[in-house]
């Protein structure tokens, strides 16, 4: 079982080339037959986003395979290959497997652990699914990639961190305030991005929320669709005393809140925190603010700081996640160990002959006066009944176990036999003797 | 029981020591599984730690808290096991980090100190004494808790005013958990620094004839009594809270600790009793 990975990403390759590779979700079937019929690959994923383009092919030759698939993509294209190589990389074997677990769980990407590219990588599957170019490796491989993406998810924070400037607000709000139920926003105009930070700020907890702006109705339409309330926009600095959070958008020149309206307002909060975010150019929002006890003012570059912060701790918990994906490539090839074609006809002939030995121990009860010639014979009768029957099955998984359908014909064999549990023990079996061995050996 | 408890004492040592390492580690790497092994070395020192002290009080008969080098070991413990319920009733890990090396460094001051167990005079063992040590003590133990989420708020507060988030930022809970906390602890503190005072004055009047001396120990615990009373009206009143709320109860706790040393190191004993 040969995997290979070829293929390019944002970081090898500039966007006009990659819009030339790219392969449309709606046409994706041509290219995936044609790669099975015409380029000797056994299995085929392509994976084709904004950022990546990628062939995950199985192979009956790795180095062959590899070929193939960047002839494959440079007849496609018509793109002479001189030209693309330069920007393709290729894995091969392990590499590609931790390549793939690697892109699924978002530890590829662009921003680290964003979580869109796991739903790419499902579609894409689903693509091979549906043409017929997935087979047994493709399916416990991507089966496995899922898993793999949904455990680091669940063991490392790498998808909890903020990606975007409203995810930032929420984060800080929370590092201010705690929790955030109960909690007031004040929202001051309507720039796009303050909606959505407002939009953030309401679907992680905030209670409440007042909408100021000059025209009074586009408050009325945000809070018909979003809660909370409209107020006049000349009255919000009469209602700032409620407000914890205040987002501030507006097309206003100069600052619309200063330091002295803010310490006002502070008495009647009895010094309870308030988070400021100035999403606005020219600013809204006096910086000087911020010197003020319990009031933190964040601008929209103080925002972009503090994304680019969370990208960097995301980082360490990458390493983290790279560790679980070590350890779910030992387990894939575990498997893909098991699917090799000896211990599956010992295990064939193993279940064959208990059936026999059982049958022929239950029957030699019911006969009384037995010869040991006959039940020799009877013996010998049942052995060649059953090594007729498994003959052929056994010389097809033999001979073909390096052809395409082998891989298939390994795995239907242990399902519909139901070895699994059988080939478990072998497996056991044989690496408690290699243990042995080794053990031997090193004693020598 | 001399070799047996310094023993024990000798690991407690060593494994706080270790928990220290691991939970600077954690600073740095903020893993989850090194807060782990921290926790349970934590969890482990502290099993050492009550060895220890129960041995002494088996052996002596009494409170662990005559001779300084008790005195440490037994107000380490009531920190560490005040932490300990941090840990599990409100899951904040990183707080560890600043308590365990506390602990450490009252354990390593308590080696330094001379460990034999004194005996005393009749006039000191009483029930009232005995109150009177282990109500002050935990109360003392939870305002060293209090100085540390204070400590914890001034580094949270710096981070989100100066706008540089890095380090320690991701891995302190916020303001509001940290300022609710330090509040509770200082009323935690506040109510106990009240009964011990009272419950010192009456064994002073049992056994001395009267309920005030104008002893040193006597004046500085109604001066910290003062302070912490200021900075509790102040949050309740004048609406203090934040910043300036945890700068005083920082201050308030090294005059409380201050006075503790300066009263123990020159006068010796409890309080300078003999």
């Amino acid at each position: 079982m040969n995997i290979v990975i070829v293929g390019l990403n944002h970081k090898t390759a500039p966007v006009e080339i990659r819009e030339k590779l790219s392969f449309p979700a709606d046409t994706i079937g041509q290219p995936l037959k044609r790669l099975l019929a015409h380029y000797g690959l056994n299995e085929a994923v392509i994976l084709s986003t904004c950022n990546r383009v990628e062939v995950l092919a199985v192979t009956p030759d790795m180095e062959k395979g590899e070929w193939q698939i960047k002839r494959f993509l440079s007849d496609y294209h018509n793109i002479p290959i001189s030209e693309l190589d330069e920007h393709l990389y290729s894995r091969c074997g392990e590499e590609a497997v931790k390549h793939l677990f690697r892109v699924g769980a978002g530890l590829d990407s662009m921003i680290v652990g964003e979580p869109q590219i796991l739903g790419q990588v499902k579609d894409s599957y689903s693509y091979a699914v549906e043409h017929n170019t997935a087979g047994v490796i493709v399916n416990k491989l991507y089966h496995k990639a899922f898993q793999v993406a949904k455990r680091i998810r669940t063991e490392t924070r790498i998808g909890e961190s903020a990606v975007s400037i409203s995810f930032a607000a929420v984060e800080l709000a929370r590092k201010i305030f705690g929790e955030l139920r109960g909690k007031t926003a004040m929202l001051i105009g309507a720039g796009e991005m303050a909606e959505l930070a407002a939009k953030h700020l309401l679907s992680n907890g905030v209670s409440d929320i007042m909408v100021a702006n000059r025209t009074y109705e586009k408050a009325v339409e945000f809070v018909r669709s979003f809660g909370g309330a409209a107020i006049m926009f000349r009255e919000y600095q009469h209602y700032l005393k409620d407000a914890d959070i205040v987002i501030a958008s507006t097309g206003a020149s100069s600052f619309i809140i200063k330091p002295d309206d803010v310490k006002e307002v502070m008495k009647h909060r009895r010094n309870k925190p308030m988070f400021f975010i100035d999403i606005s150019v020219p600013r809204n929002i006096d910086p000087l603010v911020n010197g003020i006890d319990n009031a933190y003012v964040y601008d929209i570059d103080d925002l972009q700081g503090v994304v680019k912060a969370n990208l960097s701790e995301r980082a360490g918990e990458a390493k983290q996640a790279e560790t679980i994906i070590v350890e779910e490539i030992e387990k894939f090839y575990r498997w893909a160990k098991s699917l090799d074609v000896v211990p599956t006809i010992i295990a064939l002939r193993q279940f064959c002959d208990e059936i026999r030995k059982n049958e022929i121990s239950k029957a030699m009860s019911s006969f009384e006066n037995l010869s040991e010639k006959d039940r020799k014979i009877l013996e010998a009768m049942t052995s060649s009944i059953v090594n007729k029957i498994i003959h052929n099955p056994i010389i097809h998984l033999k001979k073909d176990a390096n052809k395409v359908e082998g891989d298939l014909y390994i795995d239907t064999v242990r399902k519909i036999f139901d070895l699994n549990e059988a080939l478990e023990k072998l497996n056991r079996a044989n690496d408690k003797e290699a243990g042995s061995k080794e053990a031997n050996n090193k004693e020598e | 029981m001399s070799t047996a408890g310094s023993i024990f004492f000798l690991m407690t040592a060593v494994l706080y020591a270790a928990a220290t390492c691991v939970y600077l580690a954690y600073l740095f790497t903020h893993k989850d599984r090194v807060i782990a092994v921290a926790e349970r070395l934590l969890f482990g020192a502290f099993a050492l730690h009550t060895l220890t002290l129960a041995g002494r009080v088996i052996y002596s008969g009494r409170m662990p808290v005559t001779s300084l080098h008790e005195s440490l070991i037994f107000f380490s413990w009531l920190v560490v096991i005040t932490n300990l319920y941090l840990i599990f009733r409100y899951r904040q890990k990183t707080l560890g980090a600043f308590v365990t090396p506390f602990a450490l460094i009252l354990i390593i001051t308590a080696a330094f100190m001379p460990g034999e167990i004194i005996q005393l005079s009749p006039a000191l063992k009483s029930f009232w004494l005995f109150m009177h040590v282990t109500i002050a003590f935990l109360g003392n133990a939870f305002f060293a808790i209090a100085f540390f989420l204070g400590v914890m708020y001034v580094i949270q507060e710096r981070y989100l005013k100066t706008r540089k988030l890095k380090g320690l930022f991701f891995i302190m809970p916020s303001l509001d958990t940290l300022d609710e906390l330090n509040y509770k602890f200082l009323q935690y503190g506040f109510t106990l620094l009240t009964l011990a005072i009272i419950s010192g004055a009456v064994w002073s009047q049992y056994t001395y004839g009267s309920y005030w001396d104008w002893k040193p120990r006597q004046i500085w615990s109604v001066i910290t009594w003062f302070l912490y009373a200021a900075l509790l009206h102040g949050r309740l009143t004048s609406g203090w809270r934040g910043r300036t709320a945890a700068i005083f109860s920082g201050i308030a706790f090294l005059v409380l600790i201050g006075s503790f040393f300066i009263i123990r190191l020159i006068m010796g004993g409890a309080h300078g009793f003999k």
